[in-house]
């Protein structure tokens, strides 16, 4: 039990370390494309920020809009659990990109939509046909699709760029992306990509919801599950599309994912879903604009992904709910409580030892009986002091329980003995094997539980160890403390 | 003429809630039902029992047009299914959704109104009534905000019986609404079924266990890749039925249905 927990952190604190460190290494990649310290960064950033340029005007507002629809289809995409369908039509849109260019040959933003959502179409369809023609599964195909589209589609790039006619430039942004390339054309059509996505999500939501949830329903309730998985993916396309430019073909697909993994580990609802996805998009497509900006030849896409990426990361360790540090704490709460509920039961267990006469107990009788060092046992009396369930007395040296203490350390031992009795009983299990279970289970059996282990048992006064089980009568009367709670408190209860 | 016979059922009142004839459905080329007719009369609780891989799902979801057949036809209150899927509930298995889905138990119940409300428009305060009497009824009320995956394996059963109540339909398809439940919330299951053949529904329930199968349905329906026998329980329910639905005595259809998968038919 133990181990495992610390195999899971441990592979946590893994993960976390490599996501630092790839970071690391796409930085300083980055940085030998283009010497940030060569340049003004902040005459740059202040050329930013205030706007006056029309070239940041159109890379920051392109950006953001791409954020947005990608975070939103990227929800769908992700809680469709088609996350590898993203990327594989991500790069199986770059020989259209290339054609789209070759129609006549200029970065016409029209021609190339159209060529790059061909050639998605084409990909999946692809995929399709394997899947149904072969023995290969999906993740085969996809694979096979993405690798050969995207290598046709670079051979078309490089074949490009060493004609010797018409204007090349440009081409070669859609590997990496550059939003500084971004031109009116194509934050008008970024604009209307994203406005269609955002209405049919809007006007769709319903369906878009229970056609992912559950489709064979969806049939049933009369909606046209094939349409709308196919209205998805075409969306889906433009959305790649559309970003090609800016974040490049390479790592479109993570500003599908990322932002959307982000917002499905902060929330368990699909509208919040879409609305946290979408902000996380945007965030990321502006963080990478102003990034690039900085200077010259900087790729856009890889400073995009790492803000989604550090967005996800928060998610990850800061998440209220599925957060690890959350997580973490739960978890340390926990084991604090296991702990103080141990050592309450081994100062029962003392008291019982010499039949409850007197109420103190020495930290050395106490040592001796849980076999720790006077040192553990003090730090676990303060513990215990500071929630206060014990009140030390003689320069901290003899402990004595305090009613609430009394009834927790009660609680607990009847829990372990009536589990304990249970097991023999009902569950015929030897008496020789029960200790170890019912260690374990008397901090997590809630009061109900209890109740009925009671029922089950009613009339049995004795553990299987013959030990006498706590009753009732005994959390209520205590060793004879002045003050006492009327009324049990209940077993179990926190 | 065979399209004038469809048109003189489908304007009678009383045609039954399913139809079946001959259907035959083969997955990957392999059939696994033969040939099926079935006519259901309205108010049965039908239990659909067989061994493993008799076809019982292929069943249902065949007769909800869900997958394509290769013969026959399904007609569902006398008209093909399509036009009839306004008076079809679905109650599918547990495991085929995937339960750390971001919506809310409501949200779930709340499909069931989807195909009455149709495309675009969106559930209304009568919708969400409807959705959290249906609740009620499978005591999840007061679960109605908490995130699916954070229900035990017999809530989220009654989560998707509390939905296909909510469709509030006259033909019924359940998938072994019995998985994976505890005997409280299987009976409570059962008095919700009975309640429901009671307003007059038909219900078409996937069953796997034959001795509460017994006890729980009006009708029986022994499925092994071919019907083996259906009609009230008590006929039905014998030991030589049950031999023959369960015993090895359909080797050859299966033997058969081996060679066709590895040569084809044409």
């Amino acid at each position: 039990m133990r181990f495992a927990n610390y195999d899971s952190r441990f592979t946590r604190c893994l993960l976390l370390l490599a996501v630092i460190l790839g970071a690391g290494t796409i930085n300083v990649s980055a940085a030998r494309i283009g010497d940030i310290s060569e340049t003004d960064i902040v005459g740059q950033a202040v050329r930013f920020f205030t706007f006056q340029d029309p070239a940041v005007r159109y890379a920051l507002i392109g950006s953001m809009l791409l954020g947005i629809s990608c975070g939103l289809l990227g929800s769908f995409i992700v809680v469709r659990k088609m996350a590898l369908v993203g990327d594989a039509l991500s790069h199986a849109v770059l020989p259209g990109v290339a054609l789209g260019f070759l129609w006549n040959m200029t970065k016409d933003p029209v021609a190339i939509l159209v060529g790059a959502t061909l050639a998605g179409l084409i990909g999946a369809a692809t995929v399709t046909l394997i899947k149904q023609t072969t023995r290969l599964k999906e993740d085969a195909a996809l694979g096979l699709v993405l690798a050969s589209f995207f290598a046709m589609g670079i051979c078309l790039v490089t074949m490009i760029q060493r004609l010797p006619t018409g204007n090349k430039s440009g081409i070669d942004k859609f590997l990496f992306g550059q939003a500084a390339a971004l031109g009116p054309d194509d934050v008008r059509l970024m604009a209307i990509v994203t406005a269609g996505a955002i209405a049919a999500i809007t006007i769709f939501y319903k369906e878009f919801l229970v056609t992912s949830f559950d489709a064979a329903f969806a049939r049933v309730a009369g909606f046209p599950a094939q349409v709308i998985h196919y209205a998805l993916m075409l969306l889906l396309a433009f959305a790649v599309v559309i970003a090609l430019q800016a974040v490049g073909v390479v790592l479109v697909s993570a500003m599908l994912i990322t932002p959307a993994a982000a917002a499905y580990l902060l929330t368990d609802r699909m509208s919040r879903m879409l609305w946290l996805s979408a902000i996380f998009g945007m965030v990321a497509g502006a963080t990478g604009a102003f990034f690039s900006f900085l200077g010259p030849k900087l790729p856009t896409g890889p400073f995009m992904v790492l803000g989604a990426t550090s967005v996800f990361v928060l998610a990850f360790l800061f998440g209220p709910r599925h957060g690890v540090i959350v997580r973490w704490l739960r978890q340390r709460s926990r084991a604090r409580r296991v702990q103080r509920e141990n050592t309450l039961k081994s100062v029962y267990h003392v008291l019982e030892a010499r039949d409850f006469k007197g109420e103190g107990v020495s930290l050395r009788e106490l040592a001796e009986r849980r076999r720790e060092t006077i040192e553990d046992v003090k730090e676990q009396a303060s513990n215990l002091r500071s929630n206060g369930l014990v009140s030390l007395h003689d320069e901290g040296d003899v402990i004595f329980l305090t009613p609430a203490g009394w009834q927790l350390a009660c609680a607990i031992v009847r829990n372990h003995r009536l589990w304990e009795l249970y097991l023999t009983n009902a569950a015929q299990i030897a008496a020789d094997h029960v200790h170890e279970d019912a260690e374990k289970i008397e901090h997590v059996l809630g009061e109900e539980t209890v109740r009925q282990l009671e029922k089950r048992l009613a009339g049995m006064t004795t553990d299987p160890h013959g030990k006498p089980i706590p009753t009732l009568a005994d959390i209520r009367q205590g060793t004879g403390f002045s003050e006492r709670p009327t009324e049990p408190t209940g077993y179990g209860k926190r | 003429m065979a399209e004038k016979i469809v048109s003189v059922q489908s304007s009678l009142s009383s045609a039954p809630p399913l139809e079946i004839h001959d259907l035959t459905v083969a997955y990957h080329k392999k059939p696994v039902l033969w040939g099926i007719d079935l006519a259901v009369p309205p108010g049965k609780l039908v239990g659909i029992v067989g061994p493993n891989g008799a076809g019982k799902s292929t069943l249902i979801k065949a007769a909800m047009g869900l997958l394509p057949f290769n013969s026959g036809w399904v007609k569902i209150f006398g008209q093909p299914v399509r036009q009839a899927l306004n008076r079809v509930g679905y109650m599918p298995q547990r495991e085929s959704v995937d339960w750390d889905f971001p919506v809310s138990v409501m949200d779930v119940v709340l499909m069931g109104r989807y195909g009455h409300i149709g495309l675009i428009k969106r559930p209304t305060k009568n919708d969400r009534e409807i959705a959290r009497e249906c609740l009620d009824k499978v005591k999840l009320l007061p679960f109605a905000n908490r995130q699916i995956s954070n229900l035990s394996g017999g809530q989220q059963q009654r989560v998707f019986l509390a939905r296909a109540l909510a469709q509030q339909s006259d033909l019924y398809f359940m998938d072994e609404p019995f998985a994976g439940v505890d005997a409280a919330t299987e009976s409570a299951i059962v008095s919700l079924l009975q309640e429901l053949k009671n307003k007059g529904k038909t219900l078409m329930v996937v069953h796997h266990d034959l001795p509460t199968a017994r006890e729980y349905f009006d009708m029986l329906l022994l499925l092994n890749m071919r019907v083996v026998a259906f009609g009230p329980t008590e006929q039905v329910f014998t030991p030589d039925l049950l031999q023959k639905t369960y015993g090895g005595k359909l080797t050859i259809l299966s033997e058969v249905a081996e060679q066709v998968r590895q040569k084809g038919t044409q």
